[in-house]
């Protein structure tokens, strides 16, 4: 343990509406604390700066998935766990449980959080790309209320964020049946082993035909920019087109261009570009072939 | 089943201990008053020190400081030579060098101190490969960075290339491997003016740490005292480093006068404790139209890291196993160890023998591929007979049939039908995935090389008690390999007593005799074979006194104790390594009888390779070993399971990252080993015993050996590339399809 306790400040809070309190008094100086998968590892290392924590894995008002007509809503503080465990969540998102299913292993399963996962804003973490396929929406509270955004976009920059310095990541949300029926959803995780991992380049990509033709489709890449990236040129490159081989070639290089792999400790810019493509060619041919459904990589 | 306890899988004596948590590892222990310990070190390769601060708002009144000033003998870890000092005095060599000790009582605050002593450095070029060391540009150790120099072989390997048929060269190189014992390192010392010094740790060599740390105090050996706490995994790596933290501890209870604790956690134990030495291989070959080889010329570097530590042996048994369990009869192996401004690089299973088997067995396969043959048929070609000579020139004794041991692992590894199914489908398939099988043949000779048992003279100890109880003592080291087990299971059979009569002494430089140190795959054949012998000596003395008949029972034996103690005070049984007859080593030039006795082995690897993302995947393991007599199935099985994922590891998972000479990824999050689920099946079997009288052979470091070459010579036959070294990672694989691709 190379962290020094005493200089953390530690809070729980009772309530959201407390937690919004303490935030809104000293905005931008609590640090909100979930599962602490992210932050008990830079604490043990003595890689976390000193300063204040809000504990808000003990409020339930935050935990929870509901299904209603339009959308499948999960609070902030559900876990790896509460995902792979729901039926719903199965039918309808399995690349979310299949993001899920590879993160860590069960003890982080278990305290690992969406929430936490999306706003500790790691481009490798693994439940984004799945969520921005999914076209996920995000709730964020603050004591000047509640709004909506999507998910797509609100990454900025390197570990930046729309998330003003008083709010609060509550609820995420995502359509039913995205991709409508007989949509492919391809999530693919290539990390450093097959198991308790961190991704080198992970593609969730969610497409349906409609009479040959590209109907629908969104896909978001882990650990190729500096934040969890949408293919957006690469979509607008394809709705609407036949998938033939020129198309996929074509869509294969838009891809390319749009990831902005960097070399780090666990792979290269080269590798990851490659992996990319190679890793989007396989999903289109899938889509091509006309498999439908959630794919299944061994 | 057999008669006696040797050959029976008894259960782990510790094993209950260790499972439910019973069993005490040094950082379990707390001694009133103790202090906690930490170590600053160097953040830069190398250059002079020219200042340090200790600044921060920290009690540094209360806080002791130890430097190399404070040391009150020599500052300096004896081992072969005496180069490395304990605290860097003025200069630093390496990123990682202790510089400052530091404890205080509360370890946050001593954590917290450690971050607050800034060096100030007058930086010095320094040297990061093993290319650049041999250029010797910069010079960091010596005249020409050269620690060792080696030359061995037989016939006259230049006197064969004008006349060969064939000839083909290739480099290979290895990484470094970092060890991943569960338990990190770490000791408690005391110390008193009357007493001396006392260090509890987790260790292998107890008397190791004892050699050490009398020149650091200028004491005497009974002012030394090392024990061995409950230990959690070695590997080599708790091997010499323990020495270091040994005489850290101690000096800093020597200034304070209070036992002081020192333990690191994961990434203290990555970025400055030993790795296996990286290292890099040349072999220039000769051979016929069927692969008999004609020459060798093997020109093997490792990299040392900064001081010399172990080097010189590690490289001696790369050297003496580079040829492989081949006949050939013009070998050369030219040998270094060289100095870079790593920490220096230690003990690790296989000792310089993996590195070097690799680069031979995959060289093996490249031959094949060159000729168009098979590379098993390759292999037979050369497989040592009985009475043939090694490259060293030591005669084969025992009746080794090579093709037998081949012929198994092919048939479990079903090879002949999978080479040519994963053949066809290479061939066929447009999809993305290819399949691939490869072996590797190898020997690993058991115990210290050459003269190097006699020098160690080891002893061994086994006391009775009045109530017919036996007490093993030995320096030998329980380190999750089941010592404590197998010299039960050895003793109970020279005494015909049950196990459970038998207590294994912990080690502890006040009480055991020195047996030597727990390395060199030589605690069973060694030891074993002088604990053996001692309780002959019990027995023989109990009999000479007419206690015990000529054949006896476990009631018998309690008995003829009982009545020993009647006019005795202790009935004590002794024994002393005595070399077997007729083994000579040269050791000035590397021939004669490098080790005692060998285990042979045949590895097979199959695997999967994803040509999308160039992840491999080992899919099956067959590991078929000869190692004479097994004293317990389950934990020598167990040692090869654990041997291969090691293996399976250093070959296409770990991959060490250096950034200017620091390990980058010091972390089980981003230092990968292999997990369960990476892991194949492992199916081992060890065959009968090829000599009628087989002695127990060591098995310690031989699954290390093998899996490298038998996972790359397989993903060359899935992909058709030719991978020269390990560890093969996804993106040098990636390299190396697009290459083939754009080729194509």
């Amino acid at each position: 343990m190379r962290g020094y306790l005493p200089d953390y400040e530690l809070r729980a809070p009772a309530s959201v509406d407390e937690a919004l309190e303490t935030m809104a008094q000293a905005p931008g100086q609590w640090r909100p604390l979930a599962g602490g998968t992210d932050v008990m590892v830079e604490l043990a290392a003595g890689k976390l700066p000193p300063g204040k924590f809000l504990s808000i894995w003990q409020l339930p008002e935050l935990r929870g998935i509901t299904l209603d007509d339009d959308h499948a809503i999960l609070g902030a503080l559900t876990t790896y766990s509460d995902v792979r465990d729901h039926a719903g969540m199965a039918a309808e998102y399995p690349m979310l449980v299949q993001a899920a299913r590879e993160s860590g292993a069960i003890a982080i399963q278990n305290r690992g959080t969406l929430g936490g996962n999306i706003v500790n804003a790691s481009p490798a973490a693994d439940s984004p790309p799945a969520l921005l396929a999914y076209g996920a929406q995000i709730e964020l509270a603050s004591v000047r209320g509640r709004r909506w955004v999507d998910y797509r976009g609100f990454h900025t920059g390197y570990k930046q964020m729309g998330r003003q310095p008083d709010e609060l990541l509550t609820r995420i949300r995502m359509p039913r049946t995205p991709g409508g029926a007989g949509a492919l959803h391809d999530y693919r995780k290539v990390g450093t082993r097959k198991a308790q991992a961190i991704s080198k380049v992970c593609l969730a990509a969610l497409g349906r035909l409609d009479d040959g033709k590209v109907a629908y489709l969104r896909a978001g890449v882990g650990s190729v920019a500096p934040v969890p990236l949408d293919l957006v040129k690469t979509e607008a490159a394809l709705l609407g087109k036949t998938l033939d081989a020129a198309t996929i070639d074509a869509a294969v290089a838009v891809a390319e261009a749009e990831v902005t792999p960097i070399d780090d400790i666990r792979s290269t810019a080269r590798y990851r570009a490659v992996v990319s493509r190679n890793l989007v060619r396989d999903f289109l041919t899938a889509l091509a072939a006309g498999e439908t459904g959630a794919r299944v990589h061994d | 089943m057999p008669d006696g306890w040797v050959g029976r899988s008894v259960p782990r004596r510790e094993g209950r201990d260790k499972v439910t948590g019973a069993a005490k590892y040094v950082d379990d222990l707390h001694v009133e008053g103790m202090l906690h310990g930490a170590t600053v070190r160097s953040t830069i390769p190398r250059g002079k020190i020219v200042a340090i601060h200790y600044e921060g708002d920290l009690p540094w009144d209360e806080i002791v400081v130890a430097t190399a000033a404070d040391v009150p003998g020599a500052n300096e870890v004896k081992l072969i030579q005496t180069d490395q000092p304990l605290l860097a005095d003025g200069v630093v060599n390496h990123v990682e060098e202790p510089i400052v000790l530091l404890a205080h009582a509360d370890r946050e605050v001593v954590e917290k101190a450690r971050r607050h002593v800034r060096i100030e450095y007058a930086p010095l070029p320094s040297v990061h490969s093993i290319d650049d060391a041999l250029a010797a540009d910069t010079v960091v150790w010596g005249t020409d960075n050269v620690f060792t120099h080696y030359t061995a072989g037989q016939g006259n390997v230049d006197a064969v290339w004008a006349d060969a048929p064939h000839e083909l060269s290739g480099e290979y190189t290895t990484g470094a491997q970092e060890q991943m014992y569960i338990e990190a390192q770490g000791m408690i010392a005391e110390y008193d003016p009357d007493a001396g010094v006392t260090v509890r740790g987790s260790l292998q060599c107890p008397y190791y740490i004892q050699t050490a740390l009398c020149p650091l105090f200028g004491l005497p050996p009974d002012k030394v005292r090392i024990v061995q706490m409950a230990t959690g995994g070695g590997f080599g790596g708790k091997e010499e480093y323990p020495s270091i933290i040994a005489g850290h501890a101690a000096l800093l209870a020597y200034k304070s006068g209070k036992p002081v604790k020192i333990v690191y956690d994961r990434i203290e134990d990555v970025t400055a404790t030993t790795k296996r030495h990286p290292s890099r291989t040349k072999i220039r070959s000769a051979f016929d139209d069927t692969g008999k080889l004609l020459a060798l010329d093997i020109d093997f570097v490792i990299d040392g890291g900064a001081y010399i530590t172990l080097s010189p042996v590690v490289l001696s048994r790369g050297t003496i196993h580079a040829a492989g369990p081949y006949r050939c009869d013009n070998v050369r192996v030219d040998s270094r160890a060289v100095a870079t401004s790593s920490p220096p690089h230690g003990a690790f299973r296989g000792f310089g023998a993996p590195q070097s088997i690799f680069a031979l067995e995959r060289h093996m396969d490249r031959i094949a591929d060159y000729l168009g043959l098979d590379p098993v048929q390759v292999r037979r070609r050369n497989l040592l007979q009985q009475g043939q000579t090694s490259s060293v020139g030591q005669t084969i004794d025992e009746p080794v049939d090579l093709d037998k041991l081949v012929d198994r692992a092919l048939a479990d590894a079903d090879w002949v039908a999978k080479r040519k199914a994963f053949d066809e489908h290479n061939a066929s398939t447009t999809g993305p995935i290819r399949k691939g099988i490869g072996l590797s043949v190898f020997y690993h000779g058991s115990g210290f090389t050459g003269a190097g048992e006699v020098h160690l003279a080891s002893k061994a100890v086994v006391e009775a008690t009045a109530e017919g109880r036996l007490r093993v003592l030995a320096a030998s080291t329980e380190i999750g390999q089941g010592t404590n087990t197998i010299f039960s299971q050895i003793v109970g059979d020279a005494a015909h007593v049950p196990i459970d009569r038998i207590d294994v002494v912990q080690p502890d430089t006040a009480h055991v005799p020195n047996s030597g140190p727990t390395v060199a795959s030589r605690t069973c054949m060694v030891v074993g074979n002088l604990l053996a012998q001692a309780t002959a000596d019990v027995v023989g003395q109990l009999q000479g006194a007419g206690h015990l008949p000529a054949t006896w029972d476990a009631e018998q034996f309690t008995a003829a104790c009982r009545a020993w103690y009647a006019d005795h005070d202790a009935l004590v049984g002794r024994a002393n390594y005595q070399p077997p007859a007729g083994v000579h080593w040269d050791e000035k030039n590397f021939r004669g009888d490098a080790y005692s006795a060998y285990a042979w082995a045949c590895y097979v690897a199959a695997v999967t390779v994803d040509t999308r993302t160039a992840e491999i995947r080992v899919d099956d393991f067959v590991a078929i070993q000869e190692i004479g007599k097994t004293v317990n199935p389950i934990l020598a099985g167990g040692q090869i399971e654990g041997g291969v994922a090691q293996a399976i590891g250093w070959a296409v998972y770990e991959d060490v990252v250096w950034k200017d000479g620091r390990v980058a990824n010091p972390q089980m999050t981003n230092y990968i080993i292999p997990t369960a689920v990476d892991t194949p099946p492992i199916r081992v079997a060890f065959l009968e015993p090829f000599a009628p009288q087989p002695v127990a052979k060591g098995i310690g470091e031989l699954p290390m050996d093998g899996p490298a070459p038998a996972v790359l010579n397989a993903v060359a036959h899935a992909t058709g590339v030719d991978p020269r070294g390990v560890p093969l990672m996804p993106e040098t694989l990636m390299d190396l399809l697009t290459t083939q691709e754009t080729a194509q």
